[in-house]
């Protein structure tokens, strides 16, 4: 393994080359707002709050943590006031143009970012534009059913052409990844309902408990997902959660019996 | 029509050889130029006339008339030149062919009319070689822009093309040729200005099959032309710069990237591919050797970000075009994850030049550390708009005064901007400044691409930052924060300046968020998105603060902020003010009483002040 020495905020360091400054900073207890991150996806480097300061050799220049691999001879610190100063005109950027996030109000309270100088781009809004959604149905789900358009600051989110698209199983993995809560969803007499996506699935009832909890589609969806990796001949089975755990609890019950 | 392949390099030799003998140098030749520019002028059926009337009069196996590349004096086209004299007519129009014939082929008379007459001297000058404009220029990568036809690779051979592949296939090794270009100094002629050997070393030097070359055709700057030029008028030059990068890095595929407003530089960059293919210096191994290279285009669809070298690799991917943290250079991670070289059409056409006539001879020419010559488009408030290419470290007052004939009218020199929509605007005091990558990077503006806007007194340089701001923020893809917000909040802000709102606090907000803009952005776009603001702000803040305390546009453009009156005193009562209000505001103006704005008619649109001949319309 090549590992290689930096030093983050006076601290040196031992770490492995290419890995991304943010997650090992995080490790050494350093705290670094991010809003466009997450362990399970790639570096995106939008929201920019993440921003460090980074010395090489002379020069001296600032730049997002989340997708900077550590290399030979960076110094990094994350907390100059150069540092501290971008990452409040970011969030002063980002409340100006989603005034409704809560979660960058907070950020924003916490970093003692005043409230913006520039007028509301956005009623009611709060999308950051951060990405996450778009990157986690495409890298973790397997789909395109959200999507960007248009560029600069028509740039929105949406499903594919703005339509209601197949695409869409309602697996609600872009509704909980969302960082400000943006992307609605609810279940209502057995069809579940993201507005945005303009979706609207049929749930499966539990064979169980014959409840509705999850999109046929998206079952769908799972069952190719493990048959490609199990054979043809798996079978899922239509159990809600609340009903598989029942079962799974009963096996080890019995289980234990037999071993006494 | 079968073309025989060339299969070893001495056979390009032979067979330019055998060209050469061919022809007859002392044929006459008639020289159209068939850049957009002059087909806008009509130039395509220039060239029908010459064929049809040259054919009426028998003389069609006698002459020969070849639709060339761009010749660059745009401002006088449609242009025709005339060898072996080089006689030089301009505006030509159908109409005037039958006497261009007449007097000029079957003659040896020159069509008095029809030659260029210089602004400032009114003289008139027959040969194209006199002319300023060409003489003060140093064409290297243009020089036979406006003697081969872009579609026949014949005329490029003939003129000594693919020579510099056959002389790197058989002559030097590959860390030889790229050890050649690190010495000759050559830099990205994209903007960026990064040392281009240096970056094939590092692509040569990355693991990973397969390697990519590429070329950036994406030009996207309002007024620039540069590389649509080049690729329009000798694409043979910058396959031939790739083919011998790509045999330098290790490379066996690329691909040119062209945005779809360029169709005439698709069309003849696909009637070169094919042609080189056929020959033999392009595809399956080059020239009989075992190196193979094949390239194709991939077509943009116009977004200026897709010029950003990572939105451009992942547009060719199919996905969307925006950037993404170069902190792995492309070099070792690029297109398709691959090992990747990309460079600028003018970078690739300068390749084949410095391995044919030496590394000596090219480090002749230029600054210490920007070697070569810079093709810029010159355009705005110049008399000769046009594609003029320069030694580095010319100043910029030789390029807009001796070469671009000064401003129109004698108005003053205001302002000129370098480097396209993220330049920086330079002001009179900085005329005699070398332009060279650095030197203007210093100052605050940037080589760019090459796209040198000219503005005279009646710029207002808050609006011209405004304007560019805009574009930029049209432009900026969206991705990250300090590029989408920012450049928006920096045109508010720009924009309520202009339109009188302004306060004084805006200005500093202004500046504060550029440095934002500037130092957090992911890539060059945003890096750069606040030259035109920054500069305009450095040099001609005066202009800021008169917008805000005084609310006067001292250049008289912005609406809200200017009142236009005639000096009574100046006026001749001419009466071209009249004609030229779009809104009937002006009277008098005839028999001898000096002409009167109505202001509650008045849209400030400035018609008239252009229209005055007297510089009585003042603000």
């Amino acid at each position: 393994m090549d590992m290689i020495k930096t030093t983050i905020d006076g601290r040196e360091i031992e770490v492995q080359r290419d890995r991304w400054a943010l997650e090992v900073a995080r490790e050494m207890g350093i705290e670094i707002p991010t809003l466009c991150h997450h362990s399970a996806l790639e570096p995106y480097g939008a929201c920019r709050l993440c921003v460090v300061e980074v010395t090489k050799g002379k020069w001296t220049w600032l730049t997002t943590s989340c997708d900077l691999p550590i290399r030979e001879g960076l110094t990094i610190r994350t907390d100059t006031p150069a540092v501290i100063a971008a990452r409040k005109t970011a969030l002063e950027l980002m409340l100006a143009q989603a005034p409704d996030a809560e979660e960058v109000r907070q950020l924003a309270e916490q970093l003692g970012t005043k409230s913006p100088r520039f007028p509301d781009r956005n009623e009611s809004n709060a999308c950051i534009l951060c990405g996450l959604c778009v990157r986690v149905c495409k890298v973790v789900t397997g789909k395109m059913a959200i999507c960007f358009s248009n560029r600069g600051t028509d740039r929105k989110v949406g499903p594919p052409f703005d339509r209601s698209s197949d695409e869409c199983i309602g697996c609600n993995a872009c509704v909980d990844i969302c960082p400000t809560g943006c992307i609605e969803s609810r279940d209502e007499a057995g069809i579940r309902k993201i507005p945005m996506l303009k979706t609207e699935l049929k749930l499966a009832d539990c064979e169980v408990c014959g409840k509705p909890f999850a999109p046929i589609r998206q079952l769908e969806h799972m069952q190719a997902k493990l048959r490609e990796k199990f054979g043809d001949d798996f079978e899922a089975g239509c159990i809600c959660p609340v009903c598989r755990r029942e079962q799974t609890a009963a096996r080890l019950h019995n289980v234990a019996e037999k071993i006494g | 029509m079968t073309v025989k392949k060339l299969t070893e390099p001495d056979a390009l030799a032979k067979y330019r050889d055998s060209l050469v003998a061919s022809s007859d140098d002392g044929k006459p030749c008639v020289l159209i130029c068939g850049g957009t520019g002059c087909r806008a002028g009509g130039g395509l059926a220039v060239g029908d006339a010459f064929r049809e009337v040259l054919e009426q009069r028998g003389l069609t196996e006698k002459v020969e008339v070849r639709m060339t590349g761009c010749h660059g004096f745009c401002e006088q086209g449609a242009l025709v030149v005339l060898k072996p004299a080089g006689l030089l007519y301009v505006r030509v129009t159908p109409e005037d062919v039958e006497e261009i014939v007449a007097t000029s082929i079957e003659g040896d008379g020159v069509v008095e009319r029809l030659t260029y007459r210089e602004p400032a001297t009114k003289k008139r000058i027959t040969r194209e070689s006199d002319v300023p404009f060409y003489a003060n220029q140093q064409r290297v990568v243009l020089a036979d822009n406006g003697r081969v036809d872009p579609t026949n690779i014949d005329d490029y051979i003939a003129a000594g093309g693919y020579g510099s592949l056959a002389k790197a296939l058989t002559q030097m090794q590959p860390d030889e040729i790229i050890d050649a270009i690190e010495r000759s100094g050559l830099r990205g002629r994209g903007g960026g200005g990064f040392a281009t050997g240096r970056k094939w070393r590092s692509a040569r030097n990355a693991t990973g099959q397969p390697k990519y070359v590429l070329c950036n055709g994406d030009e996207g700057d309002p007024g620039a032309f540069m590389d649509r030029s080049i690729m329009e008028g000798n694409p043979h030059s910058v396959l031939e710069g790739m083919v011998i990068g790509a045999y330098a890095i290790g490379a066996d595929r690329g691909y040119i990237y062209v945005r779809m407003e360029y169709p005439l530089a698709i069309e003849n960059l696909r009637i070169a591919i094919d042609q080189a293919t056929q020959r033999g210096v392009l595809g399956e191994n080059i020239l009989g050797s075992d190196f193979s290279f094949n390239v194709k285009i991939s077509r943009g669809a116009g977004a200026f970000v897709c010029g950003e070298s990572t939105a451009l690799m992942a547009s060719i991917e199919g996905l969307t075009g925006e950037p993404r943290a170069k902190h792995i250079h492309t070099s070792e991670k690029g297109l398709f994850g691959k090992p990747t070289n990309l460079n600028n059409v003018e970078t690739w056409a300068n390749v084949p030049v410095i391995i044919d006539k030496g590394v000596e001879w090219y480090t002749s020419i230029g600054t210490e550390n920007s070697k070569g010559t810079k093709v810029f488009s010159l355009v705005g408030a110049i008399n000769n708009t046009g594609l003029v290419e320069v030694p580095m470290g010319i100043t910029l007052r030789e390029i807009i005064y001796d070469i671009g004939g000064g401003i129109p009218k004698g108005r003053p020199f205001k302002a000129v901007q370098t480097g396209g929509p993220s330049g920086g605007c330079l002001p009179e005091n900085m005329l005699d400044l070398p332009v060279d990558f650095d030197q203007l990077t210093e100052v605050g503006s940037m080589m760019g691409s090459g796209g040198m806007i000219v503005m005279n007194d009646h710029t207002c340089m808050v609006e011209i930052a405004r304007y560019f701001t805009d574009f930029l923020r049209r432009e900026s893809c969206g991705k990250c924060t300090p590029c989408r917000e920012g450049v928006l909040r920096m045109y508010e802000i720009l924009d309520s300046i202009t339109a009188g709102r302004g306060k004084m606090e805006d200005i500093d907000l202004l500046e504060e968020i550029c440095g934002y803009v500037r130092d957090n952005s992911i890539c060059g776009l945003g890096k750069t998105a606040a030259n035109p603001t920054l500069s305009t702000l450095r040099f001609f803040r005066d202009e800021y603060i008169a917008h805000v305390k005084d609310h006067k546009c001292p250049a008289g453009v912005c609406q809200a902020l200017t009142t236009f009156i005639i000096d009574e005193k100046t006026c001749k009562a001419c009466g071209a003010c009249l004609k030229a209000c779009p809104v009937e505001a002006i009277s008098g103006g005839a028999k001898k009483k000096p002409a009167k704005i109505d202001q509650d008619k008045c849209t400030t649109c400035g018609a008239c002040r252009e229209a005055c001949l007297f510089d009585a319309i003042m603000t």
